[in-house]
């Protein structure tokens, strides 16, 4: 099992604040886990779209779409930050 | 090093009272406070609310100063950054850094404020005369902090 957190625009678009969800068989990094999601349709397709300003980190660091997610990781997806 | 999140207002004459404290090698004292404005892209601010990610905003913190003292002879460095509820006028965040000397406290003090606002996990949301919304990231913000790259 993983955890995926979300937040700020995308906890409300979503309309979920965290989940936990079973890796599936093939979906190794980031990229993968973002398009499995994209996969769900509706506001998962539109926030998760390529297009869209999607940070990502993975156990607390700051992640790319080739970072790899193991079994256990805590992912998070999030806009661009605006702290300060 | 200190990283506080705290919903609390701070007191920078305390803060740096603080961190000189019984210290006579600090010869330079540098400091930062953000302050919430009333205007934001022409929208009347009212009232905003920070979000942040527990965990990863100390951690991401902590890294840029890790960064600094790599980067500049500096002696410590504070950070507080404020979330929840903030009107206009209250403080958001404060960064200070002492050292021996100007250059390189200066330095440290606004590198780690502009690697914050590109990469510590907060988010503004405006409730403005026009509704709720969140703020977008500014390009100048990514610049201000990829200049620093250049230096490197």
């Amino acid at each position: 099992m993983i955890t995926i957190l979300y937040f700020a625009r995308l906890r409300e678009a979503l309309g979920k604040t965290s989940e936990q969800i079973a890796l599936p068989a093939g979906v190794s990094d980031l990229g993968a886990l973002r398009v499995l999601l994209r996969q769900r349709g509706g506001a998962w397709a539109e926030e998760m779209a390529d297009g869209k300003q999607v940070r990502a980190a993975v156990n607390q660091d700051i992640a790319q779409g080739d970072t790899l997610i193991n079994d256990g990781d805590e992912v998070a997806f999030f806009p661009p930050v605006t702290g300060g | 090093m200190t990283v506080r999140i705290q919903t609390e207002d701070f007191d920078i004459g305390r803060e740096v009272a603080a961190m000189r404290a019984g210290n006579p090698q600090i010869g330079a004292v540098a400091s930062f406070v953000g302050v919430v404005r009333d205007v934001n892209d022409g929208n009347r601010v009212g009232e905003m609310t920070l979000e942040h990610y527990p965990g990863m905003t100390e951690k991401s913190i902590a890294a840029i100063i890790d960064q600094a003292h790599a980067r500049w002879r500096i002696f410590d460095a504070l950070v507080i950054h404020r979330v929840g509820r903030l009107k206009p006028l209250d403080q958001i965040v404060l960064v200070v850094v002492t050292g021996a000397h100007r250059g390189d406290t200066f330095a440290a003090c606004e590198f780690i404020m502009d690697y914050l606002k590109t990469r510590a996990p907060f988010w503004k949301k405006e409730q403005t005369q026009q509704g709720e919304q969140w703020v977008e990231a500014r390009a100048s913000d990514d610049i201000a902090a990829e200049r620093w790259r250049l230096k490197g």
